[in-house]
C-alpha cells in the first residue's frame, strides 16, 4: 500500500446561520448529498463521488465559521501512533466517543497551534458513491448544480504559524508542497498527506482559528464556467474567477455561503510525490502566485475570513 | 426605492427594499462600505445605522452582539431598507497580506 498514516481531509463542520438556506447552497447549487440528520440539529453531506457517509456536516450556529476539520486515517494503530505524535509535540488531546457524530468512529480530537480544531478517525461507515462497483458507470444521472466531486482542502488563517508548520510536517507527517515567502518568512505553507498539490494549507495572520475557504473538487475547466454560471443563476454572492491560481496551477472560483463561510470549486491543479521539490512564490510576486491572469490581490479574498 | 447615506462620505445610492443595503451600494459601482461575504458571516461591512427603518436576517454573533444590534449595529449585508437610511460605517478590512 502505497498510501499510510493520514489518507486525506474527512470531513469539515461548518457552523450556519440558517439551516434551510445553507441546505438549499450546499445540495441544490453545488450538488452535495444529503445523508443523514442528528438530534443536534447537524444535517451531513457527502459529494457524490466519495465513498465514506458525509464529508461535510451542516451545524446550526448563532456564528459562522468550521467548528472542525477531520482527516481519515488508514488503521486503528495510525490513529493511536498519531495521537502520540500531537501529544509528543506538547499539543493536548481528547477522545470523541464513537457515534457522537452519525456513522463516525472515534475521533482524537486537538488544537493545532494556530488555534484551528483538528481531529483524526479511522473508521467511518461507508455508503459507497451510487455507482455499482462492478462495471461502474463514469458518473451519476441523478445530480444537481456544480455536481462538486468531493470536499478537498481547507485553507485556514492563523497565528503561532511556524510552530504550526512545524507541527503538521513533524506531528502529523504532512509534506511541505508549495510556499509564498517574504524573504525568510514565511507567509503561506500548502501541506500534503497524500499526492495532491495540497490537503490543507495555512496563511500567517494575526488572528487565531479562522477560516478562508473549504474547498470542492470539479472534473475541468468547463465545470468551473459552469459553476460561475450558477452562482450568478442563484445570486450566490461572488468573489473572484474563473481564473488560475499560480500556486497549485488549480483552475478556480470562489464564492460564499449563506452563512459567509468561504467556498471554493476548483479543477485540474498538479500533485507531487514524496520527492517533489517544494515550490516557492516570493512575496513580490504574490499576485501572481494568487491570481494568475490579473496579478492583483482582490482586498476582501486576503482580509475575509469566518 | 429608498435612499441610503454613508454619513462619512456623503455617498447616497437607491436600494430596494428586496435588496439588502450593500448589494444595493454594489451593484450601481458605489464605495463606501467594505465589501466581504455579503452572507452575514465575516464582519467587515459592519455600520451603524443612525436613521431609517429595516428588515434584518441573522448576522454571525462573533462580529454583532445582541446589545449592538438592538442598538441599530449592524452587519450592511443582512438589512433590508424599510425606509431612506443614514449610516456611519464601522468595519474594515484587514491589510491584504501579513507580513
Amino acid at each position: 500500500m502505497a498510501m499510510t498514516g493520514i489518507l486525506r481531509p474527512g470531513h469539515v463542520q461548518l457552523k450556519v446561520l440558517d439551516m434551510e438556506e445553507s441546505l438549499k447552497h450546499y445540495c441544490e447549487d453545488m450538488g452535495l448529498l444529503e445523508t443523514d440528520r442528528d438530534d443536534q440539529g447537524r444535517v451531513y453531506l457527502k459529494c457524490w463521488d466519495e465513498q465514506d457517509k458525509f464529508s461535510v456536516v451542516l451545524e446550526p450556529s448563532d456564528r459562522s465559521g468550521m467548528d472542525h476539520m477531520a482527516f481519515k486515517v488508514a488503521t486503528e494503530q495510525d490513529l493511536l501512533r498519531f495521537e502520540s505524535n500531537v501529544k509528543n509535540f506538547g499539543i493536548e488531546t481528547t477522545r470523541v466517543a464513537a457515534g457522537e457524530l452519525n456513522g463516525c468512529g472515534e475521533r482524537v480530537r486537538f488544537t493545532a497551534p494556530a488555534g484551528h480544531t483538528f481531529e483524526l478517525y479511522a473508521e467511518k461507515e461507508q455508503v459507497g458513491n451510487g455507482i455499482s462497483t462492478t462495471n461502474p458507470a463514469p458518473w451519476r444521472r441523478d445530480l444537481k448544480g456544480m455536481e462538486v466531486i468531493r470536499f478537498d482542502h481547507c485553507l485556514l488563517y492563523g497565528d503561532n504559524f511556524d510552530e504550526n508548520v512545524k507541527f503538521f510536517k513533524e506531528a502529523l507527517e504532512f509534506q511541505l508542497t508549495e510556499q509564498i515567502v517574504d524573504g525568510d518568512l514565511q507567509i503561506a505553507a500548502f501541506l500534503t498527506c497524500s499526492t495532491k498539490a495540497h490537503d490543507i494549507a495555512f496563511i500567517r495572520s494575526e488572528e487565531s482559528g479562522k477560516l478562508h475557504h473549504a474547498s470542492f473538487l470539479l472534473g475541468s475547466w468547463e465545470e468551473v464556467l459552469k459553476a460561475a454560471d450558477i452562482i450568478s443563476m442563484e445570486d450566490i454572492p461572488h468573489e473572484a474567477g474563473p481564473t488560475r491560481h499560480g500556486l497549485t496551477r488549480g483552475k478556480t472560483i470562489y464564492f460564499f455561503d449563506p452563512s459567509g463561510n468561504r467556498n471554493e470549486v476548483f479543477a485540474e491543479d498538479s500533485y507531487v510525490y514524496p520527492d517533489s521539490p517544494v515550490l516557492t512564490w516570493h512575496a513580490d510576486n504574490v499576485g501572481q502566485a494568487i491570481f494568475y491572469h490579473s496579478r492583483q490581490l482582490v482586498d476582501s479574498f486576503m482580509g475575509v475570513t469566518s | 426605492m429608498f435612499q441610503i447615506t454613508i454619513d462619512d462620505t456623503d455617498e447616497q445610492y437607491a436600494c430596494s427594499e428586496t435588496k439588502h443595503v450593500l448589494a444595493g451600494m454594489q451593484q450601481l459601482g458605489k464605495k463606501g462600505i467594505p465589501v466581504g461575504c455579503r452572507s452575514g458571516g465575516c464582519g467587515v461591512c459592519k455600520v451603524r445605522v443612525l436613521e431609517g427603518e429595516y428588515a434584518s436576517k441573522k448576522m454571525s454573533r462573533d462580529h454583532v452582539t445582541a446589545e449592538e444590534e438592538a442598538e441599530g449595529v449592524v452587519l450592511a449585508c443582512r438589512i433590508f431598507p424599510q425606509s431612506d437610511i443614514r449610516l456611519s460605517v464601522i468595519g474594515k478590512l484587514n491589510k491584504a497580506v501579513n507580513r
